[in-house]
């Protein structure tokens, strides 16, 4: 439990004069839950943002399952086990639910290159395999994702970041746009990540979620993170102190 | 009791309450369209649009008029099922018709006879060792112009990130031009037996239903397929989930390309001649079956199998208007109104399903 998963050393990512992301220092034990907290524009979607290799950090280092790496996109941090669940989902819509769980890691029948026979029905057993363990309820996993709810689509996205048993997940603001019965059901999904030791990086702006979901949150403020607080030793007023400036100088970054 | 299968989550699903497929509507529309003229010819001419009435002919339907039908779509229908392919990954192609004309041109200069009547072939666009090839060169000389400007196509799209409207415009006057200037504009004739064979009689029909049967399987069986729709459908998410989009993007417009070129020989061969300006429109019409049989310029839907039908209803159409003496300007007319009318119903229906019926 004490293994260093994911350790960040002084990234920093400018976009033109815009300072998004300074010195962020960063680390993460494998099995742990960690929040990422911080206003909009605080930095939180940049930090996730060079993690998965979306874009490229300007400074600083990322060593992952003790290795430096040094992701040129979200694929490559991907085939080396980070999945990510990203705010717009990432789903294609036309496409039923094994379709969209393997999409670019189908399960091939037989090789043709590009016009390889799929195997549907290995990948539709292990859908509902990988669905079952998230508890989530969608009545007939053959339709196109297009016609189902918001928490559904959300299910689905979560359960293709955990069905590739990987060795960290990120989730940018899964809940976000869910009703309240459909987060509970995505928190669900989380408990049973950590039941599972998978670690986690959520990032989120719900306080009542993260107290209730993960064992330290880190705080971002203007590109720097200034607080590191297990989640059992503080409480909302202190983490808003740190969220809006009240407490914390953002020169004594805590790491 | 409603019967349950694969719910999730203690979730009841009833499969008699699945969606219609869209085929089954443009199979009921096509359906309708056979039953008007049926009903039309039989209160203005007495005549049967389907059946047979010619008393020295034993068979129930009118053979020879399902053949025409089908014959005379079977040619853009090759186009058809790559513009399909095109549009479904969110794309369009509309140098098709262009790439007809100069892969007719091109090809039919390698199917040449040298010896016409005993004189020399008049049209000769090569020396006498370039004549009488056998029938396999000029096939695979057609079918790589048009990979080449399909390549072409797709890589524009894929690394320029051009509309593909305006990449493929290029390309449809490009290649006209090209086809023009191949000879001077002038017809191209004489092909070789070998190749005169390629587009005889219903061969156009075998090769058309072949084609189409193929890649059905190959976008409801393969990697390939399955990409399409992905990409057509949220292009960012394939690409995110390790989908190598300008490849692929690539790859399809080669194929249309190539379909394209197929049907180029089977013209030029049923046609016994190649000219530059063969498939003019073309293009158009194979985006107006695509679209009659329910493929979403919006990409991520529709089927081969419904390109297929649109191609059936294009011609029950004009056979229909044919079999009922009205001039070919009303074909064009109504032709105009089927493909604008297909697209409202299709959103209709779209709408429709959003709001839970």
């Amino acid at each position: 439990m004490s293994k260093i998963i994911l350790e960040t050393r002084s990234l920093t990512k400018h976009y033109g004069g815009v300072h998004a992301l300074e010195d962020a220092n960063f680390t993460l034990l494998d099995g742990e839950h960690v929040a990422v907290v911080g206003d909009n524009g605080a930095g939180k979607s940049t930090f996730v943002r060079q993690i998965t290799g979306v874009e490229q950090r300007t400074a600083g280092q990322i060593f992952f399952d003790g290795a430096e790496v040094n992701h040129g996109g979200p694929l490559e941090a991907r085939e080396s086990g980070i999945e990510t669940v990203f705010q717009t989902l990432a789903l294609a819509d036309d496409l039923d639910v094994p379709s969209n769980l393997y999409l670019g890691r189908e399960i091939i029948k037989f090789n043709l290159g590009p016009f390889s026979i799929l195997d549907r029905k290995a990948m539709k057993a292990r859908t509902l395999e990988a669905l079952q363990k998230t508890a989530v309820k969608i009545p007939n996993v053959d339709n196109p994702i297009r016609n189902m709810s918001g928490g559904q689509r959300q299910c689905v996205a979560i359960a293709r970041a955990a069905a590739f048993a990987s060795k960290l997940i990120i989730m940018d603001e899964p809940t976000a746009a869910l009703g309240v019965q459909e987060t509970a059901q995505v928190e669900n999904i989380i408990r049973g990540l950590k039941e599972r030791g998978v670690p986690l990086i959520l990032v989120s702006h719900n306080l009542r979620q993260v107290f209730d979901l993960v064992d330290r949150i880190v705080v971002f403020r203007r590109g720097r993170i200034v607080a590191s607080l297990r989640s059992d030793e503080t409480d909302g007023n202190d983490i808003v102190s740190y969220i809006t400036g009240v407490k914390g100088n953002a020169d004594a970054a805590v790491a | 009791m409603a019967k349950t299968d694969s719910g999730l989550g203690g979730l009841k699903y009833d499969p008699s309450k699945r969606a219609r497929p869209p085929e089954l509507n443009v199979f009921f529309a096509l359906v309708g369209i056979v039953v008007i003229f049926e009903v039309l010819g039989r209160l203005i001419y007495g005549d049967s649009f389907l059946f047979n009435t010619r008393d020295n002919v034993d068979t129930l339907f009118n053979n020879q008029r399902l053949q025409v039908i089908i014959l005379q779509v079977s040619i853009v229908g090759i186009i058809a099922l790559g513009v399909t392919q095109v549009i479904i990954t969110g794309g369009i192609d509309l140098s098709s018709g262009s790439i007809v004309g100069a892969t007719a041109m091109i090809t039919m200069s390698f199917a040449q006879t040298w010896l016409v009547n005993g004189n020399p072939n008049p049209k000769a666009i090569f020396g006498e060792a370039w004549m009488d090839l056998p029938v396999i060169v000029p096939v695979v000389v057609g079918l790589s112009c048009g990979m080449i400007a399909g390549l072409i196509n797709g890589a524009l799209i894929a690394y320029t990130r051009i509309p593909p409207f305006i990449a493929t415009l290029g390309m449809m006057v490009s290649a006209r031009g090209l086809s023009k200037w191949w000879s001077n504009g002038n017809p191209i004739s004489f092909p070789t037996e070998g190749y005169a064979a390629i587009g005889k009689g219903l061969n156009p029909v075998l090769i058309f239903v072949g084609l189409a049967i193929l890649f059905y399987c190959i976008m409801n069986y393969t990697k390939y397929g399955k990409h399409c729709y992905a990409i057509g459908s949220n292009e960012d998410a394939a690409r995110m989930s390790g989908i190598n989009v300008k490849n692929h993007k690539i790859l399809v417009y080669a194929i249309a390309g190539t379909l394209a070129a197929a049907a180029a020989i089977v013209v030029s061969s049923k046609n016994l001649t190649a000219q530059a300006g063969m498939g003019v429109m073309y293009e158009l019409d194979a985006i107006a079956m695509a679209v009659i049989g329910g493929i979403s310029l919006q990409g991520g839907r529709g089927s081969i199998l419904g390109t297929v039908l649109g191609a059936l209803i294009f011609g029950v159409i004009i056979s229909g208007f044919t079999f009922l003496k009205l001039d070919a300007f009303y074909q064009e007319m109504v032709k105009g109104v089927i493909i604008v009318g297909a697209v409202v119903l299709d959103q209709w229906r779209q709408q429709s399903r959003a709001r839970g019926k």
